[in-house]
């Protein structure tokens, strides 16, 4: 390859040269996007203007699938544990995994294998960790209890209360995905400078100064970032909560994806199914559209107060 | 050495620990779970490490034909969706990254916010009138859902930093774009297709919610299998997290040993699809 150098360098000023067309690289990914990512979509909001139940003749009922979610008791309650489960699985990450990113920052032996072990819960199938986390949160034999019991705490029921769950959950969310926050994080802290460090040094500023007023305001892009997949990823918060709970106990961590399920393939109500599917997909667009004003918000504060 | 230093030292270490400590132990409560018998499982206080061995939970596990049958389906439906995945995915981000057309993103990005459900609803109803329920054909297609994304997203963002005056030389040579994207831009982009080819394995290997969907009692791929396990045939805990293990196993052993790739993939925002 070392040869063809120069003949580019040779042939390429002067000549007239037109770039190729690439679309017959990208005809085969957008066959395939097609078939199973625009069709579905497509299907899913003509379904939704229908009554489709399984077994029954399919009838057009324009928006009356939309209509009955907000007289729906338990599509309503579902909204709300949604927006509990999610904020809570955003806050609780972004903290731990910030901590955990100055940590993994600073030099040690054994660095690049323990940040293996450390993103080992998110890559780990998560059907096998919520059967192991039932086993722990199990009341009488449940290690979780046992631990409490330790540092004098009484025993708690976890994902056996209404009261529980929903915290309960979002621990294994948070044990989960706080290594996302913390590489994201730790990207950023690469790309710091190491000049405001020496003059903050020299100045004398605690550790904690030294967080607050240099490392947190340059990393804020990344904790934005890393905020806004989180957000997406626990909203559609599935297979951890179907595998310990399925919604319960009642309906007490039904979210929207779980109720979402029930409707579909319990119930096989499909065009009320499509419609939730689609409203929950418009719910996610807009908590992000949400996140990215407050963002733009933030950065003219930050940028007023600074000048 | 200050004493201030050695404070640090002992600050650091210490705060490793607090940070590593819940993923560690949770996989070692994990296994010694899956080498109890009942008695230990069952003792208060819990039993970390038993007097007696119960290796019988993992070969009562592997020895049911059925986890056999099981474990290959869900070979079959990894390795088929992953490999389609980069046949069409590779070209694709290569593509793209020379268009240069970014809006054409945007469909990934949609893809990547959409809940799962809702390709389910749509394709049950497709693949029901195909009558293709009841073979693996429809776990194959919907898990392209979760690869095609994670493969042309990474892919991208590799073509694009590879340089393109050597592309450029060897068009001008005479070679045809297929030519140069096999011989020129294909080598140097090595490490991306092993980003994308471990990363599209382990989110195909971990999916649970399409199978729970479409797979029947001969379909099963090995997260459906476990989850069945808890609510039908298995209550006691000893053999249940042996089969956990066993279905994690492959996935965190290449965590451990590819994690420089999977870093970097999953820095680069493909995180998790469907």
């Amino acid at each position: 390859m070392a040869e063809l150098t120069p003949a580019a360098a040779d042939a390429a000023p002067g000549q007239e040269w037109r770039p190729p067309s690439y679309w017959p690289f990208v005809v085969p990914a957008l066959v395939v996007v097609l078939a199973v990512i625009v069709f579905p979509w497509a299907f899913t909001i003509w379904m939704s203007l229908n009554e489709w139940k399984v077994g029954t003749p399919t009838t057009f009922v324009g928006f009356a699938n939309y209509l009955r979610m907000p007289n729906d008791p338990r599509f309503v309650e579902a909204v709300g544990h949604t927006l509990l489960y999610t904020g809570l699985s955003v806050l609780l990450p972004l903290i731990l995994g910030t901590f955990a990113a100055v940590v993994f920052h600073a030099k040690f032996p054994g660095r690049g294998f323990l940040r293996g072990v450390f993103i080992m819960p998110m890559m780990a199938t998560p059907v096998a960790i919520a059967l192991v986390w039932t086993m722990m949160f199990h009341p009488q034999l449940g290690v979780l209890n046992y631990l409490l019991s330790l540092v004098g705490l009484p025993p708690q029921l976890w994902v056996f209360h209404p009261g529980t769950v929903i915290p309960s959950l979002v621990l294994v969310e948070t044990w989960q995905w706080t290594p996302l926050v913390m590489l994201i994080v730790l990207g950023g802290l690469a790309a710091i400078p190491t000049e405001p460090y020496e003059s903050a040094q020299i100045d004398g500023a605690s550790v904690w100064q030294v967080f607050r007023y240099i490392t947190l305001p340059l990393i804020t892009p990344f904790l934005f970032i890393a905020g806004m997949i989180r957000m997406i990823d626990a909203v559609k918060s599935f297979d951890i909560i179907f595998a310990i709970t399925q919604g319960g106990p009642g309906s007490a961590s039904e979210t929207i994806n779980l109720y979402l399920y029930s409707v579909a393939f319990i119930y096989y109500d499909l065009g009320y199914g499509s419609a939730i599917a689609v409203i929950f997909f418009l719910l996610i667009v807009a908590m992000a559209a949400l996140m990215l004003h407050l963002r733009q918000r933030m950065m003219w504060t930050e940028i007023g107060s600074g000048a | 050495m200050s004493l201030r230093q050695i404070l640090g030292k002992i600050g650091l270490w210490f705060a490793v620990f607090v940070v590593v400590s819940p993923a560690i132990l949770f996989f070692l409560w994990m296994a010694s779970l899956s080498v109890k018998f009942e008695v230990d499982n069952a003792a208060y206080p819990p039993v970390f490490i038993p007097e007696r061995f119960a290796w019988t939970n993992y070969a009562d596990v592997l020895a049911s034909n059925r986890f056999l049958t099981y474990f290959v389906n869900s070979l079959i439906v990894t390795g088929t969706a992953t490999g389609l995945a980069m046949l069409v995915g590779v070209p694709a981000g290569y593509g793209i990254a020379r268009m240069a057309a970014h809006k054409s993103a945007i469909v990934i990005l949609i893809a990547r916010i959409t809940p799962g459900l809702s390709y389910l609803i749509p394709l049950f109803l497709l693949f029901q009138w195909l009558g293709l329920l009841g073979t693996l054909v429809p776990q194959i297609i919907i898990h392209l859902v979760v690869t095609v994304p994670i493969v042309i997203w990474i892919m991208i963002g590799y073509f694009e930093t590879t340089p393109l005056e050597l592309e450029e030389a060897a068009l001008i040579d005479g070679a045809t774009r297929w030519q140069v994207f096999r011989h020129v831009a294909l080598p140097i982009a090595r490490p991306g297709l092993a980003v994308a080819f471990i990363l599209a394995v382990i989110f195909s290997w971990n999916n649970f919610v399409f199978g729970i969907v479409l797979a029947g009692r001969e379909t099963r791929t090995l997260p459906v299998a476990v989850y069945n396990m808890i609510s039908f045939d298995q209550l006691s805990w000893g053999p249940l997290a042996a089969a956990a293990l066993i279905v994690t196993f492959p996935v965190l052993l290449l965590t451990v040993l590819a994690q420089r790739q999977i870093v970097a993939g999953l820095t680069a925002g493909a995180v998790k699809g469907g």
